[in-house]
């Protein structure tokens, strides 16, 4: 069962798949519909098989596919994952359907047709799918600009009123960074060219590269641009809220809660194995960033008057978070960073979708319209207290788990940062609970009065009912995505020169053996 | 007979040329000023190919003959066809083409 | 130290988390198919974890080795961090278990009654559950992890019965601020168990209690503070205490169990729990009984000045805190006396909140004591619970409140020297104080002329409420002479605090305390009688008073504090983040934009279309050109 390619089953799949929507006749957008929603949920379970046929005790990088694409550089098709990339394809697995479930009814700006919606979404899948699974760093590049293309239409075609000035940003803020890395990824091939006498691409070869201190702080400069500006790190962040704000639901969540992870799995994947002396060195400097992000972007969570630009706020702090776990290098830290990546795209993205559903039965994005939600639409507001405790990181929450993770993981490598950055768990109470205050709790008034304002749909709760049962249940019972995820982060310790069984404690208590078990 | 009465006469010529593309409005006015700096160009290039005996210089003019028939009919054309359309040749009012 | 493995019917006490949380499972996801029966549900599950409670405080009574470890799961492993979802049952938990399930199954059943009329009685019930859960996970667990989860599981029943009638606006901001106050407080435990792991590579109890010996003097100290401004966060103290009054816009029920009985006493069960790092690190200590004594006096000063029944209620449950936390502050000689009145606090300060309920619901939810008054001939039974609840708070001589307060101003003075004697007097004086302003509360409620609004006809609460307060009322006449004399809570709990220690000599003999104590109290209520039983209560708060009784009216400004403090600034700081965030940082980006953007228009204004200027154009470049190239060749 391992040699059936599942990887690349998962990226041709949703291309032809969108293709073929793409190139169905006009009027049909039912078909295309169901198509869609067939097509992701065959990739979720690809996704699925492939966990099954993963060893978590196995090589590094598995599943492998390998094609010659572009010989005379040394380029190839190739494709694999470890741990990391793994859960991200779980994510993506189960983000796509739940996402072409919740756009069922939309409609798009003039009412135009939504079949090409649909086919983007499926192009998208595509292209995320292939981002994590690349092997190659050229391929991975390749997949990291072609992602922007259809989250341009996505946005720019489906999108709300400043649609075509929040793509523009959008493609133009990601290209910028998209083609510093493109200096660095060629500074790579380069450098492995004079080493090993032939150039390459491949992330195997490069990793055991020996660069020079110098060059190595050059090129990893270039990575780290592009993947701040995609994750976004404070100060690259403000295309992110107006993107967030301006995409349909949908595309906002796949934005936030996939395509963005990609620059803080950069990090992790590109960042720290390549230039392992490089990210030593800029670590605190990042950690930094990390840090005022959480801080700063909490901050302006608190003072938006938009519900999107309000979760698109907290995510700029929550990925805060996770890049102090990954530059903290530490292995409960890093374990911590990339499931909080999983949890984020669970938490934020039911807090999209139930903005979404606000959203739909007021018309407004405004806070200030809305009032008392929960006395006309129990279960709504029921579902968005459920999404709010779990952005605010709440223990028995799927998030709890991660940022605990980070926090305590940080802590022993990293205290002063770690310290402030706890501070941002205050923060992150208050703009998730004002939000509820103000436009749940309280007498109903605003656009809650004036429109019909009903509770959950039949579809609307098959769109939460899944994702709330991973938040609960991933809440509990983390253990098993950890256990995928762990031998992944430990090998990138190694690369980076850290311990890769963990943080080792100031004493040892000759009780703790007992105790911990 | 030395080389420089050529290319001194070459130059003049080209300089009438320009000067007369840069002042004149009417359109076939210019296009003959264009006409008469390739000439020059063309003496210059058959000078130079008698000064150093080879043919290079004069196989070069007859791509120069060549490539100005093909540019006349062109440009003869744009021009009548622009001519008919504004009731005029003046290269000042077709000036469409812009920011 | 290491907890022995469970076996018998010990294996099984996830049930008493379990059942409760099934309850409130099946309640919130039932939907309105469970309205009928609900309620019914609900008390059976906390029942059913009492009975098994009781049960397995039996059969752990029985066994030699009285600390038992469950395990159930791996909840979090990686690297050297391993968090397991397991349970330590002792006699601290397991004295906490039947205090909560105990009386968290009276106010379910009087719940039943109080909500009666209430459309969303079902969501209550469910609430009420989660709680119970959520804070037997938090006294059961076996490692800080666990605690933590629980903690902030207990805070968010807590938010979610603050809030439970959110179409007002008071209770939806009142449950806010209450998690956001806790959440200051979870932080200083979040750090807490950081540095724990850090330091010693585990966070169970185990681990952590058994190797306190290894860590540096300043890295307990640490660790102690942090642990306390978690406390201080759950449990109202100085300085996180204001959300507590705030947090009486909940239900009646959810104030006497969640805000009197339980959940604000977690505070002092993480410190006794945590005794081992208190005791090595006695500057801690010393903020502990500080912080204790502040509270103290905080909620004593604020009792006496406020109208509303149930804020006095709270304020006096801040001050009761503060006892317990100055008893767990003394260390050996004080826990078991800080648990005992915690114990006695949650039978009589349950019943009052119970009285207090019921007689709002005779009064039409009105909670202004000075629109009460001669209510004690309408409705006898809450009148005698009541008054039995006030006798014991008080500290009437043989009460509850009389043995365990006692026993925790006894400790204060026996810690000797000056700080001893400050300690052991504020004690005394908040006992006065309590006496003054609960002796006001009784007459302003019970006793004098009716002072009721129009339309207000009071009659006594259905059996279904009298039952629990009755119940309730029983403990707080005994339940303080059975832990102090019959059976010593200091023995029972010995296994974890150690062999309870006698004081070698009393520096103020007991005798003397009690009398000294008792006169306080008795002046104390003699004053409030002299100021509000002898002359008739005026029905509107007179707005001519004295610079004290305002700043008490205030609750000491810590509300002004807090606004002014943190909550303007915090504001005024969010509005300038914003403005430089779209101004600054997003300005700058779409700065660059358009900057290019404009100049390239400014550029193409070069084509201005006259093809006799593009020539010149032409003719330039080429001169220039042809130019440079002389100059290179000749130069």
């Amino acid at each position: 069962m391992s040699d059936f390619p599942w990887l690349l089953a998962m990226v041709v799949l949703p291309a032809v798949g969108g293709a073929a929507v793409a190139a169905l006749p006009k009027g049909r957008d039912a078909v295309a519909k169901q198509a869609t929603l067939g097509v992701s949920l065959a990739v979720l379970v690809l996704a699925v098989l492939a966990t099954v046929a993963f060893d978590t005790g196995g090589d590094r990088f598995q599943l492998t596919t390998a094609v010659d694409w572009i010989p005379a550089f040394g380029v190839q098709f190739a494709l694999g994952v470890d741990g990391i990339a793994l859960v991200m394809l779980l994510l993506i697995g189960v983000l796509v359907p739940v996402v072409v479930v919740a756009s069922w009814k939309d409609t798009g700006p003039g009412g135009r047709p939504m079949k090409a919606y649909f086919a983007w979404l499926l192009v998208l899948e595509s292209m995320m799918v292939g981002v994590f699974a690349a092997t190659d760093v050229f391929l991975f590049y390749v997949f990291f600009e072609a992602m922007l293309v259809p989250m341009y239409f996505i946005i720019g075609s489906f999108g709300g009123p400043r649609r075509q000035f929040a793509a523009m940003k959008f493609f133009l803020y990601s290209l910028l960074g998209g083609l510093v890395m493109l200096a660095s990824v060629i500074g790579l091939y380069v450098v492995s060219n004079s080493q090993i006498g032939e150039g390459t691409f491949a992330f195997d070869a490069l990793r055991q590269l020996d660069i020079d201190p110098g060059v190595q702080k050059l090129l990893f400069l270039g990575f780290f641009v592009a993947f701040a500006i995609k994750a976004p790190l404070v100060p690259f962040h403000t295309w992110l809220p107006d993107s967030g704000a301006e995409a349909p639901i949908g595309g906002a969540v796949l934005l936030v809660g996939v395509l963005d992870k990609v620059g803080t799995f950069g990090f992790i994947r590109y960042c720290l194995p390549l230039f392992p002396d490089a990210s030593r060195t800029f670590a605190p400097w990042i950690l930094g960033l990390a840090v005022a992000g959480i801080l700063y972007g909490a901050l302006l969570a608190i003072g938006q008057s938009d519900i999107k630009r309000l979760v698109t706020y907290t995510s700029i702090a929550h990925f805060g978070f996770i890049a102090l776990g990954i530059f903290a290098f530490t292995l409960e830290g890093g374990s911590g960073a990339v499931l909080y990546m999983v949890n984020h795209g669970i938490s934020t993205g039911i807090l999209f979708l139930v903005v979404g559903m606000v959203i739909s039965r007021g018309g407004s994005r405004r806070i200030a319209d809305y009032g008392g939600i929960a006395k006309k639409a129990p279960l709504l507001a029921g579902v968005f207290l459920v999404a709010g405790l779990a952005s605010l990181a709440l223990p028995g929450t799927n998030s709890f788990v991660s940022e605990f993770l980070v926090l305590i993981g940080s802590f022993p490598a990293r205290p002063v940062f770690t310290v402030v950055a706890t501070v941002g768990i205050v923060l992150a109470a208050l703009y998730v609970l004002l939000l509820i205050q103000r436009s749940v709790h309280g007498p109903v008034r605003g656009l809650v009065e004036s429109q019909p304002f009903p509770d959950l749909r039949r579809r609307e709760l098959a769109v939460v009912a899944p994702l709330v049962a991973l938040i609960i249940g991933l809440g509990v019972y983390p253990q098993p995505l950890l256990d995928l995820i762990d031998p992944a982060v430990s090998a990138t310790m190694v690369d980076v020169g850290s311990d890769p069984a963990g943080t080792q404690p100031v004493h040892q208590p000759a009780t703790a053996e007992q105790g911990a078990n | 007979m030395t080389l420089t009465n050529y290319l001194v006469l070459a130059a003049i010529l080209f300089t009438v040329g320009a000067v007369g593309v840069l002042v004149r409005r009417n359109a076939i006015v210019v296009f003959m000023c264009i006409e008469l700096m390739l000439n020059s160009v063309n003496l210059t290039l058959v000078t130079f190919a008698r000064a150093t005996g080879t043919l290079d210089g004069q196989v070069i003019a007859f791509f120069v003959m060549v490539v100005a028939a093909a540019e006349v009919v062109v440009g003869l054309a744009i021009i009548m066809s622009i001519y008919r359309t504004r009731r005029s040749a003046s290269v000042d009012d077709a000036n469409l083409l812009k920011y | 130290m290491n907890p022995v493995p469970a076996t018998g019917l010990l294996s099984l006490s996830w049930l008493l988390i379990a059942l409760p949380l099934a309850g409130a499972a099946v309640l919130l996801l039932g939907g309105r198919r469970t309205d009928r029966w609900g309620h019914l549900l609900a008390i059976t599950t906390v029942t059913a974890s009492f009975v098994l409670a009781v049960l397995s405080t039996v059969t752990l009574a029985g066994l030699d080795e009285r600390s038992v470890g469950v395990d159930l799961f791996t909840f979090i492993s990686t690297g050297q961090l391993d968090v397991s979802a397991g349970l330590l049952v002792d006699p601290l938990s397991m004295t906490f278990a039947l205090l909560i399930t105990g009386v968290g199954a009276l106010i379910h059943v009087y719940s039943v009654g109080y909500m009666a009329h209430d459309p969303a009685r079902r969501r209550f019930f469910a609430y009420l559950n989660l709680f119970v859960a959520a804070m037997l996970l938090l006294v059961l667990g076996n490692s800080f992890v666990a605690l933590y989860v629980g903690w902030e599981g207990v805070g968010l029943a807590s938010y979610l019965l603050i809030a439970f009638w959110y179409t007002r606006p008071a209770a939806a901001t009142a449950a806010k601020k209450a998690f956001i106050m806790n959440r200051v407080g979870d932080v200083g435990l979040a750090l807490a168990i950081f540095i724990m792991f850090t330091q010693l590579g585990t966070t169970s109890y185990a681990g952590v209690l058994g190797s306190v010996g290894l860590l540096a003097g300043g890295t307990v100290t640490a660790i102690g503070l942090l642990l306390l401004l978690g406390a201080c966060g759950k449990s109202g103290q100085f300085p996180l205490q204001a959300w507590l009054p705030d947090a009486m816009e909940g239900p009646t029920p959810v104030s006497a169990l969640i805000h009197a009985a339980t959940m604000v006493t977690a505070g002092v069960y993480l410190i006794a729990r945590s005794a081992p790092v208190f005791d090595a690190a006695p500057a801690a200590q010393t903020v502990v009984v500080v912080i204790g004594a502040v509270t103290i006096m905080i909620g004593a000063i604020a009792g006496c000045a406020y109208d509303d029944i149930k804020k006095v209620l709270a304020w006096s449950t801040v001050s009761q805190i503060g006892y317990m936390f100055l008893a767990v502050g003394l260390g050996p000689i004080g826990y078991a006396a800080g648990i005992a009145h915690l114990l006695t606090h949650g039978f009589f300060k349950a019943g009052l909140f119970l009285g207090a309920g019921s007689v709002m619901h005779g009064m039409g939810d009105r909670t202004d004591m000075r629109r009460f008054g001669g209510l004690a001939t309408k409705m006898k039974t809450t009148f005698v619970t009541f008054g039995l609840g006030y006798l014991a708070l008080i500290g009437f001589p043989f009460l509850s409140g009389y043995w365990t307060k006692d026993a925790i101003i006894e400790a204060a003075f026996d810690r000797g020297g000056v700080s001893g004697w400050v300690l052991g007097g504020v004690a005394v004086l908040g006992a006065g104080l309590t006496a003054f302003y609960m002796t006001r509360l009784m007459l302003m409620t019970f006793f004098g002329k009716p002072r009721w609004e129009d339309g207000v006809h009071p009659h006594e609460s259905p059996a279904v409420m009298t039952l629990p307060m009755v119940v309730l009322a029983v403990g707080s006449v005994a339940a303080g002479f059975v832990l102090v004399q019959v059976a010593p809570l200091a023995d029972w709990l010995a296994p974890v605090f150690g062999e309870p220690e006698e004081a070698a000599a009393h520096v103020v003999p007991p005798l003397v305390v009690s009398v000294l104590v008792t006169v306080v109290v008795a002046a104390g209520a003699l004053v409030a009688w002299l100021a509000v039983g002898r002359r008739p209560v005026p029905t509107t708060a007179p707005a001519q008073v004295s610079f004290p009784v305002r700043a008490a009216r205030n609750a000491l400004y810590a509300d002004a504090v807090n606004e002014a403090v943190f909550m303007r600034p915090g504001m005024r700081l969010t509005r300038a983040a914003v403005l430089v965030d779209d101004r600054g940082v997003d300005g700058l980006v779409t700065g660059i934009g358009t900057g290019l953007g404009s100049s390239s228009t400014r550029l193409g204004r070069a084509q201005t279309g006259f093809v006799r200027s593009y020539a010149l154009g032409m003719l330039g470049g080429a001169v220039l050109v042809a130019g440079a190239l002389l100059a290179v060749t000749a130069g």
